[in-house]
């Protein structure tokens, strides 16, 4: 016990002393804000851009209808004639010209109109474009038919489902939206956390081989009290940075928000949406009332029971392959098949859980021990049996002891083992030793 | 009698199809140099790691100090692996101490030790210094420190001149004569069996997975000695005395270094025969420069035990 926190202190020092996991850890959250703040940047200054637009109505029905807005001037040229509009626009280095040809004269109206333009258009300017010729055009037909545009204006209504569970539960787009970002946060870390510390770990094994040193090691304490320890001592130097990362990332955030006053949320897209979401249904109030709804109590700790089982089923994957090569270039042939699985539990979270939270494809992915991790915290948020995760806590835990059992043996024969780099041929014979 | 301090009975062990060791037994005396002599892929590392508890043997016992080998011996034992190296970024100083509490060392007790053995070998000074700005003979006396600082019963070292520096290699050899007279039993394991022949008190042939000669070093020389001399002989006519020589004795030609041009010939007693009636003989003949008995080296005996056995 004493000789495994020996290892574990050693490996801790060892990792957080690395001149590269200082860099990471103090620089690497200043980049990433200081990449938020570019894009932030980049994007207002689309924004600020204003944009002329000049119109050339024929009929000069449509016309009134363009309302300028922040970024988006429109410009009568109707009664110019087209070629000289043409021209001028050019001159004047407008952003386009919109033609408008006469309705009544046009046979085709709905596809003569045209936008005349250096680049083509954004979206947004097109659809805004669109939908004011369209409003226009429906509204002059209603006239046409007889009806009253008033009566039809105030009749619309704008329906926003609530939706309930059968025991009485209510809950909204906006709900599920949140449950997928909770879920695909808590995925999206473990899935990081994996990939950063289990090369941390396959790395040191590799340096102990390649430095010789591990025989010297292994005639003083066990190769699976070793590997243990290094898997720990890696874990809380880990733990270590993301505590750092988060601080430093709390403190960037109150300053950049408080003191510098940059609106943060612009620069996120899931931010965004969902603000955007609460903004249209006018209600920010249900946002905390849906994240007080999900079950947060289950989703902390199955976090912590999942990452925990997670991480170490795939530590001792990454140790075991650090033991059975020699240099790193070595180890793309096994490394495949652990990202690989990763990566599938991620896939399928992000897709088939989000679709069916409940359904056959999920409930499979959250029981299989190399998906579980990752695939289950994504479904909790939906709503899981406590037995449907007490079944899967036990299969992961299982297969921990039986993927650490046999890590083990690679570990114990591979690290005696230079020169050739074993085939999965070998490594099974390694396993009957 | 003397206490035995090793006891190897009987192991075996087998990876897959390939028996690595097979029915082995030796006996290491206390206090004797042990030297565990045989050609690579013998099986030497093998046992050498079954001793430490690196790897399990398939079959049979292994005794130390009169005990059952059990995970607490550890600590009684030091091993210099062939294979070795020590963490590079780590200083050496931290690194000494890790290793010496990873053998049982309380962190004062080793430090205590550690400033005794860097001061004899003048090192002091690299308390500090991370192993990768050391050259490599620097890192081997660190490593010859580590292996020794928890004071052994039973040390253990793997081709330990392989690699070493001359001056190192010297150094390192004083050291263990010194360990030996302190009380310690050293286990050596080569496949140069020229560099630790002067060392050993005892030695075991191993070849093929098999034990096939243990005993005392002397012992097992003169079963293997044939009754030759070599001889180095200064007269006028040299192929005269060598007709002469052949008619009573048998006879070889030998090599071996002389300052002046002699007739150098390995000659052949038989069974119960003087060497004096052989130098008595010589006298009256010519000038003797040289006489003196062939002791088979180990190399000779390992040879002729392998031929022997087909």
């Amino acid at each position: 016990m004493d000789k495994l926190l020996l290892i574990i202190k050693r490996e801790f020092i060892a990792r957080v002393r690395n001149r590269t996991f200082i860099v990471m850890t103090f620089v690497s959250p200043l980049l990433v804000f200081a990449m938020i703040g570019v894009i932030g940047w980049l994007v207002s200054l689309n924004k600020d851009q204003i944009r002329t637009v000049a119109v050339h109505d024929e009929s000069q029905y449509f016309v009134s209808a363009f309302k300028d807005t922040k970024n988006l001037r429109f410009k009568d040229f109707s009664s110019s004639p087209l070629d000289v509009v043409k021209d001028s626009v050019v001159l004047k280095k407008f952003y386009g010209l919109l033609y408008i040809p006469k309705p009544h004269d046009t046979i085709d109206f709905v596809n003569s109109v045209r936008f005349y333009g250096e680049n083509a258009p954004t979206i947004e300017i097109l659809n805004t474009i669109e939908r004011v010729i369209n409003n226009k055009l429906t509204e002059t037909k209603l006239i046409e038919k007889g009806l009253d545009v008033d009566a039809i204006a105030s009749a619309r209504t704008k329906i926003s489902l609530k939706i309930e569970n059968f025991s009485g539960e209510k809950s909204s787009k906006l709900s599920n939206i949140i449950k997928i970002a909770f879920g695909g946060v808590a995925g999206y870390l473990l899935l990081m956390f994996i990939v950063i510390y289990g090369n941390m770990i396959m790395r040191s094994v590799i340096e102990e081989k390649t430095s010789r040193i591990i025989e010297i090691i292994i005639s003083s304490v066990k190769p699976l009290q070793l590997m243990l320890g290094k898997i720990l001592g890696t874990s809380f130097a880990g733990v270590t940075q993301f505590a750092i990362w988060l601080v430093i990332g709390g403190i960037l955030m109150f300053i950049s928000v408080f003191v510098l006053g940059i609106d943060l949320t612009g620069a996120n897209p899931a931010t965004t949406a969902v603000y955007s979401e609460a903004r249209n249904l006018e209600q920010l109030q249900p946002i905390l009332q849906d994240i007080y709804k999900l079950p947060l109590m289950t989703l902390v700790c199955c976090f912590f029971l999942y990452f925990i089982g997670g991480y170490f089923l795939y530590s001792a994957l990454y140790a075991a392959i650090g033991a059975a090569v020699d240099s790193e270039t070595d180890t793309q042939q096994f490394m495949m098949p652990v990202v690989m699985l990763l990566v599938l539990g991620f896939y399928i979270g992000a897709f088939v859980v989000i679709e069916n939270p409940h359904g056959m494809v999920s409930v499979i992915f959250s029981m299989f021990p190399f998906t579980s991790p990752i695939v289950m915290l994504m479904r909790i948020p939906f709503g899981i049996a406590w037995w449907e995760i007490a079944i899967s806590v036990f299969i992961l835990f299982l297969s921990i002891i039986g993927v650490a059992w046999i890590a083990a043996k690679i570990y114990r024969i591979g690290i005696l083992m230079y020169g050739k780099k074993p085939s999965y041929k070998e490594l099974l014979r390694w396993m009957r030793y | 009698m003397i206490k035995q301090f090793l006891k190897i009975e009987q192991v075996s062990k087998r990876y897959g199809d390939y028996t690595a060791l097979d029915n082995v037994s030796i006996s290491v005396p206390e206090g004797s140099i042990y030297g565990l002599l045989g050609p690579n892929g013998a099986g030497k590392t093998t046992l050498i790691r079954i001793i430490n508890q690196i790897t399990l043997p398939d079959q049979g016992n292994i005794i130390l100090n009169g005990e059952k080998l059990q995970p607490h011996h550890i600590a009684m034992i030091g091993y210099l692996p062939e294979e070795r190296g020590l963490y590079k970024s780590m200083k050496v100083g931290e690194q000494a101490l890790y290793l010496a509490q990873l053998k049982g060392l309380s962190k004062s007790e080793a430090k205590k030790r550690l400033q005794y053995w860097f001061e004899k070998f003048g090192i002091g000074g690299w308390w500090n210094k991370k192993i990768q700005e050391l050259s490599k003979g620097m890192a081997q006396k660190i490593q010859f420190i580590v292996t020794v600082l928890h004071q052994p019963k039973l040390l253990i070292f793997d081709e330990p001149f392989s690699g070493f520096d001359p001056v190192n290699a010297t150094l390192i050899k004083d050291e263990i004569i010194q360990l030996k007279e302190e009380g310690a039993t050293i286990l050596f394991s080569t496949h140069r069996m020229e560099s630790v022949e002067e060392l050993c008190d005892h030695i075991a042939l191993m070849n093929k997975s098999k034990k096939i000669l243990e005993g005392e070093i002397n012992t097992v020389k003169r079963n293997f000695k044939t009754n030759t001399y070599e001889t180095a002989l200064d007269t006028d006519n040299p192929s005269e005395l060598e007709a002469a020589l052949k008619e009573r004795f048998e006879v070889h030609p030998a090599t071996f270094k002389t300052l002046d041009t002699y007739l150098k010939l390995k000659i052949t007693l038989d069974d119960g025969a003087s060497s004096n009636e052989l130098l008595q003989y010589l006298i009256n003949k010519a000038k003797v420069h040289h006489f003196a008995e062939v002791i088979p080296t180990v190399n000779e005996i390992f040879i002729k035990k392998i031929t022997d056995h087909g």
